[in-house]
């Protein structure tokens, strides 16, 4: 009996020879086989989107506008002759979800590339399974620092600007304007606030900073929290539903602090028919511009109204054509960015379209798109874009931007204005 | 004895055999049917052989996945099947204790002291964010395929998950139809008949919340294993009233009904989602036709056959002994 169970005690040691959370000492990675999802006139992609869930409330119009763009792009004879098909996966905002619906993707649907995931929670459970399984993972909806790691993601690249470089833009904004203001943070409990503060803190020192679960949306505790600390300025770091809540419950304790809100939730639109619905199912009439007004708010893409701008343009005729029933919000306009910033990099590829090639393109630096800021993208960095612009919320709902876009970087670099000369959607010609 | 476990050889070569037909995607429902199953399998020996309601096993799940992914995380060089056994013990643990307390209840107090176990449990994750990541879960990465194995890797989660899961299935088998499987069912048939005989029914039932639990643990701590992430949002209570509609569904009282009510559980949800996709139905009619299929689906076969399924397939074969799994 003994000696059986020090064989089996061998043959379990045996058969699990590392430890569960060790990494094996080889590892995958992209191949040169024929790539996965990419036939003679199509490429498959795939996405993973909060359509329901608590950030669905301002994220769900993004995989709307993303295939609008997409539309857009295949009437328009496709890239390099092959269509582009997106597929929308809901998770809810729900990491196990995420996990579920990306394998399914990747492991049945065998989609080229995962596109635009959206979710710092959400897509850092996968990662390292996209990673692994060799599947590009570009351009994730989620400013977290974690998309930035080319030693050990090789395969994952961000989009947005990262929640450090726009909290130093913030903190820098607020400590000039504000100087005698006790700052406050209301943030996402997880990196979107952590690496969001590590910038605010290089500008301002932080009186009272309170944290939010998404799945629980009872916020009074937090801002009568930050109430008592007295703070005049609040930073949210937050998702549009919980800036909407974090106003809501403000107004509703009698405290009327300056709210400064990060890119990820502070589009205007979005945000007046947040407020209006939230008051509508709490019972109470809420003047939604009233609330917003005089809202500080950053951004890196042109402003769904600064119609002068040429890529405003092209989102305007699109979502005309489209989605005309969507609001045009800059929710959408950031999936039609987004889906433009792909179909660009599909475009630099290649007719000979492989999974390692398309690596190679977003490595090369040569995506400018339709950011106000340019993408920090090379081998050594697979950081989105590099800056922001920072904005106020008028009375009538339009916006005023009150410092132009600047650039900087994650540690204790300057904040320099954004080189100007854009290029425009016809210079780059993407189709037609 | 020996035929449950020659029984579960032949169920593993046929689970890893079927595994190379499939695709790597398939594997994982594979893989879930055998984690489920096991959870079911639990709540047959609680409900259906002690007759002591559950309606808290999401949380013996959930104290398994935080287990396993916990160690994975903090204490990486330990090799999977300590962590899975850690898993099954912490959840034995709770069972205990909730037993312990559970023995003294009945009908809808037992069921509503279950129930605040697996509202309130997850929500502790909220409590130490930090430590246990609040709402986002823990993400990891389990490695446990030896180097010289060459396959997929979710196939060989399917063969680790289903070795798991026979493994403790006959365990099960043997413990239930032995001593203390009589037990259990004196108890569940008359308490006061079963005192008289001798057997003492507190400690009865709280054998069977630790056996019970012990599953529940193995099987959250397969799921966090299989997934590569623990978060509350996988244990809500609609996954402990899941497992018991499961458990209806398959048949009360028989691990064969287990069986039945896991596949059903995960060929339902997978199939709905297809023919959702293949209507291209709006997300709010998509994301709710799983549940309203499997609630069908429940109500006609307990309807039609309050036996469950396996009640269907007893019916189905001629005379077969009691209780066999």
């Amino acid at each position: 009996m003994r000696s059986k169970a020090l064989v089996l005690a061998a043959v379990l040691t045996l058969s699990a020879c590392g430890g569960a959370g060790e990494t094996p000492a080889t590892g995958g990675g992209g191949s040169g086989d024929p790539a996965p999802g990419v036939t003679d006139d199509t490429v498959l992609i795939g996405t993973h989107q909060p359509l329901t869930g608590p950030a669905a409330p301002g994220y769900s119009t993004i995989s709307a506008g993303a295939k609008a763009m997409y539309s857009h792009i295949n009437d328009n004879g496709g890239i390099h002759g092959r269509k582009i098909e997106y597929r929308v996966e809901d998770d809810g905002y729900n990491p196990t979800r995420t996990v579920e619906v990306v394998k399914k993707l990747v492991l049945q649907d065998e989609v080229f590339a995962i596109v635009g995931g959206l979710g710092t929670p959400t897509h850092s459970k996968v990662v390292d399974f996209l990673n692994t399984e060799g599947v590009p993972d570009l351009l994730v909806a989620s400013g977290a620092l974690m998309w930035d790691d080319p030693a050990k993601s090789r395969m994952t690249f961000g989009f947005q600007v990262d929640y450090t470089r726009e909290g130093k833009i913030l903190g820098d904004y607020i400590a000039k304007t504000f100087p005698d203001a006790k700052v406050g943070v209301f943030h996402q409990n997880d990196d979107v606030g952590r690496d969001g503060m590590a910038g605010l803190e290089k500008h301002v020192t932080i009186t009272s900073a309170q944290g939010y679960d998404p799945a629980n949306t009872d916020v009074l505790p937090q801002i009568t929290a930050l109430k008592q600390a007295g703070a005049d300025v609040v930073v949210c770091e937050c998702v549009p539903a919980f800036t909407a809540l974090a106003i809501l419950t403000s107004a509703r304790i009698g405290y009327k602090p300056k709210f400064v809100v990060s890119s990820i939730g502070a589009d205007p639109r979005t945000l007046t028919g947040l407020l209006s619905e939230f008051g509508k199912r709490a019972g109470a009439e809420v003047s939604a511009p009233q609330l917003l007004t005089g809202l500080i708010g950053a951004g890196y893409l042109p402003d769904v109204n600064l119609t002068s701008d040429p890529w405003t343009a092209l989102f305007r005729e699109v979502h005309q054509k489209y989605i005309p029933d969507v609001p045009l919000t800059n929710t959408v306009v950031y999936g039609m960015a987004q889906a433009y910033t792909f179909a660009q990099a599909l475009k630099e590829a290649g007719r000979d379209l492989t999974r390692e090639g398309i690596i190679k393109v977003m490595e090369s630096g040569v995506l400018t798109g339709p950011g106000l800021t340019p993408f920090a993208f090379s081998p050594e960095s697979h950081s989105g874009y590099t800056g922001a612009y920072v904005f106020t919320i008028n009375a009538d709902g339009n916006t005023t931007v009150v410092q132009e876009p600047v650039v900087t970087d994650r540690g204790d670099g300057p904040i320099e204005p954004a080189p100007t000369g854009r290029k425009t959607p016809s210079d780059i010609g993407l189709v037609g | 004895m020996l035929r449950h476990l020659l029984l579960a050889l032949a169920a593993l070569a046929a689970i890893v055999a079927l595994t190379f037909l499939v695709d790597p995607f398939t594997n994982i429902r594979i893989a879930t049917v055998g984690y489920l199953l096991l959870a079911v399998a639990g709540l047959t020996v609680l409900t259906g052989l002690t007759g002591q309601i559950s309606l808290g096993h999401g949380a013996f799940l959930f104290i398994g996945a935080y287990t396993v992914a916990l160690l994975v995380v903090y204490v990486p060089s330990l090799p999977f099947w300590v962590d899975l056994l850690a898993a099954a013990a912490a959840a034995g643990l709770a069972g205990v204790l909730t037993g312990a307390a559970a023995a003294r209840l009945h009908g809808p107090y037992l069921a509503g002291a279950t129930l605040a176990l697996a509202v309130g449990l997850p929500a502790i994750t909220q409590r130490f964010p930090d430590f246990l990541g609040g709402s986002n879960g823990l993400g990891f990465t389990v490695n446990s395929k030896p180097a010289g194995i060459d396959i997929p890797s979710t196939q060989w989660q399917a063969w680790i998950v289903w070795l798991t899961v026979l493994a403790a299935l006959v365990l099960l088998a043997n413990l239930t139809r032995g001593r203390v499987g009589r037990r259990l069912r004196a108890v569940r048939d008359d308490e006061v008949a079963a005192g008289l005989a001798g057997i003492h029914v507190g400690r009865t039932k709280i054998t069977a919340f630790l056996v019970s639990a012990v599953c529940g643990g193995l099987a959250g701590g397969l799921q966090a294993f299989l997934l590569g992430t623990a978060a509350p949002g996988s244990f809500t209570p609609a996954l402990s009233l899941g497992l018991l509609a499961a458990m209806v569904l398959g048949g009360v009282g028989s691990l064969w009904g287990a069986l039945w009510g896991a596949v059903a559980l995960v060929a339902l949800q997978a199939g709905t989602e297809e023919l959702a996709h293949a209507l291209e139905l709006g997300t709010d009619v998509a994301n709710n036709l799983p549940l309203a299929a499997y609630g069908v689906v429940l109500i006609a076969v307990v309807m039609a056959f309050p036996q469950g399924i396996h009640g269907l397939v007893r019916r189905m074969r001629p005379v077969k002994p009691e209780g066999a799994a």
